[in-house]
């Protein structure tokens, strides 16, 4: 062995340029979750595949064909990964956008009312969290029913709130916006009260010495101290808010949007459809959170706070 | 500038008399300062010295409004501390810089006078001129981060002065910086001083830093916190780091150290 040898680093195993980023990791687990997911279609569906072979008088098929069988089933009871796949393809790419059949049409309907409520519940929630911050009395008073607003089951308020807005008029985006605002407003409440307190003793005694004013003080070092706090709760509040969505369009009759999709998927059996608006929704879900992500570092890094 | 009168020095800028602070805790009172009589003259350098505990940024605090006193009086420029600070007096150097570091440096210094009030063209220039005085210039767009630990307080010392105080007060700014940085900018201040004319009172419990800064030292004792003894510094207001060899200001030092272990009591 040379000298130089010594220092080289050990041999690296031929997998390791591929686990070092992030792409390969994410890549591992999702062909992990795949191939949980055929296993348990294949368990799961047998049963009733089975039954199907006893009253065609089959008598045991071939193991692969009992695989093959129970991976196109048409009302499955786990469809497989390539139906749900499939299901997307030719509800999103091969249907045009305002078909009441195309997943883009839905997703559309509920995003819009997702973002509606967002919008809503995080001015609602910087502004409760200003006033709570401000004031001992609204301190006191609002933060109890704040926490214990989140202790009622949504799905047990949603229909409820829903009908009472369309008894007094309210009807279209607003009823399902609501509800939407009521699941976001909190963790953007909660996170920007810890965020306004955020600043430092020796902060608030200088903007003190400097006899500013409580709005002063608000705009040139609490809000500025709460951006990181803000942007944490945001991305939170998003993902309740796309939530609160879907949970606001079950009760109105399934009329379009993806809780539409679930719902009318779960009347007629079509588990495909039930999965393939799930993972839509999901995927709806982690983009809307990347994208909070994207301009968190847009904003820090034009504030100076990303180094 | 113009030239001082030859009364300036007897105008009282800080008078306090028979003044006291008793925080109610819950294991009883604690008296943070009592008793404490003191004046303090325009264009003097006053320093407070003390072991912790003595009460000297509490009395720091106490005329610059942050602390309220539970008895006796004080006034700063002949107001209560409280006109003072809303007639914006002073200004404040905390231990630490405390820059916001969502701000450039410029825009930290210009941050009082934009709560001020001041208009954008004399926003600029003041952060020119003060950035100028605590030798930063061509540091303006640079966040606190990319500052070193005594740019960061010289900065701080900038946004102090922006809008032009007579009095600056000072709570142990160097305290955290190591020895060398921190004899260079007790050099730099003490110019500061003279070029500006302006009445600092500076905490500190460094003794050479005290002596060296100077024209009034005052030594405070804990427990309750007291004035043991205020020395008026006879060393020239013209002087250089060298002057910490001389045997005169040995003796001074000896009298602070003398009174501060006079005062400390080591029963704890």
């Amino acid at each position: 062995m040379t000298e130089a040898g010594t220092f080289q680093t050990p041999s690296r195993s031929p997998f390791a340029g591929l686990m070092s980023g992030t792409a390969g990791p994410v890549i591992v687990v999702v062909a992990a979750i795949i191939a949980i997911w055929y296993l348990a279609a294949v368990l799961l569906n047998t049963p009733f595949q089975r039954d199907i072979y006893q009253r065609g008088g089959i008598e045991n098929p071939p193991l692969a064909q009992l695989v093959a069988d129970t991976l196109s089933q048409p009302r499955p009871v786990l469809p497989a990964p390539h139906q749900v796949a499939e299901e997307i393809w030719k509800t999103t790419a091969e249907k045009s956008i305002t078909s009441k059949r195309s997943l883009v049409y839905h997703s559309g309907v509920t995003l819009s009312s997702t973002l509606l409520g967002f919008i809503i519940g995080t001015g609602l929630g910087i502004a409760l969290a200003i006033g709570v911050v401000h004031s001992r009395v609204l301190d006191k008073s609002l933060m109890p029913w704040i926490i214990s607003s989140q202790t009622i089951p949504i799905l047990a308020i949603a229909p409820m709130i829903i009908v009472v807005l369309n008894a007094i008029g309210i009807t279209g985006l607003l009823p399902k916006a609501m509800i939407s605002t009521y699941l976001s407003f909190f963790p953007v409440t909660v996170g920007m009260v810890k965020g306004l307190r955020a600043p430092e003793a020796i902060q608030l005694d200088l903007m003190k010495t400097y006899s500013s004013s409580t709005a002063q003080t608000l705009w040139k070092l609490r809000l500025p101290s709460a951006m990181p706090y803000l942007f944490a709760s945001m991305k939170v509040g998003v993902a309740a808010s796309l939530v609160g969505a879907i949970v606001g369009e079950l009760p109105t009759g399934a009329v379009a949007g993806l809780g539409a999709r679930l719902l009318a998927g779960s009347y007629y059996g079509q588990t495909v459809q039930i999965w393939s608006a799930l993972i839509v929704a999901a995927v709806l879900a982690a983009g809307l959170v990347s994208l909070i992500g994207l301009t968190e570092r847009v904003v820090l890094q034009r504030m100076g706070m990303a180094r | 500038m113009q030239p001082q009168p030859a009364d300036s020095a007897a105008r009282s800028v800080i008078d306090i008399a028979k003044l006291s602070l008793t925080f109610e805790t819950g294991d009883g009172p604690v008296h943070a300062l009592s008793d404490i009589d003191l004046n303090i003259g325009a264009g003097e350098f006053v320093s407070f010295i003390g072991p912790s505990g003595c009460g000297k940024t509490t009395l720091l605090r106490v005329i610059a409004d942050l602390e309220a006193p539970t008895g006796g009086t004080i006034s700063v420029n002949g107001m209560s501390p409280h006109e003072a600070r809303l007639a914006r007096a002073y200004g404040y150097v905390f231990q630490a810089a405390a820059l916001y570091p969502w701000r450039t440096i410029a825009e930290n210094i210009a941050l009082p006078l934009e709560i001020m009030g001041h208009s954008r063209e004399d926003r600029e220039e003041r952060v020119r001129r003060n950035m100028e005085l605590v030798d930063l210039d061509g540091f303006e767009r640079k966040y606190p981060w990319q500052l070193s630990g005594g740019m960061q307080q010289r900065a701080s010392i900038a946004r102090a002065l922006s809008f032009d105080p007579d009095l600056l007060l000072m709570d142990e700014p160097f305290g955290a910086l190591d020895e060398i940085v921190r004899d260079h900018l007790n050099e730099q201040l003490l110019k500061l001083w003279a070029k500006t004319d302006k009445t600092v009172v500076f905490v500190t419990h460094s003794i050479p830093e005290a002596v060296f800064l100077s024209t009034k030292i005052v030594v405070l004792c804990p427990r309750p916190g007291r004035i043991y003894d205020i020395i008026d510094n006879p060393l020239p207001r013209d002087r250089g780091l060298d002057i910490r060899e001389t045997a005169e200001f040995l003796k001074v030092a000896h009298r602070v150290r003398e009174g501060l272990r006079a005062g400390h009591s080591y029963d704890d």
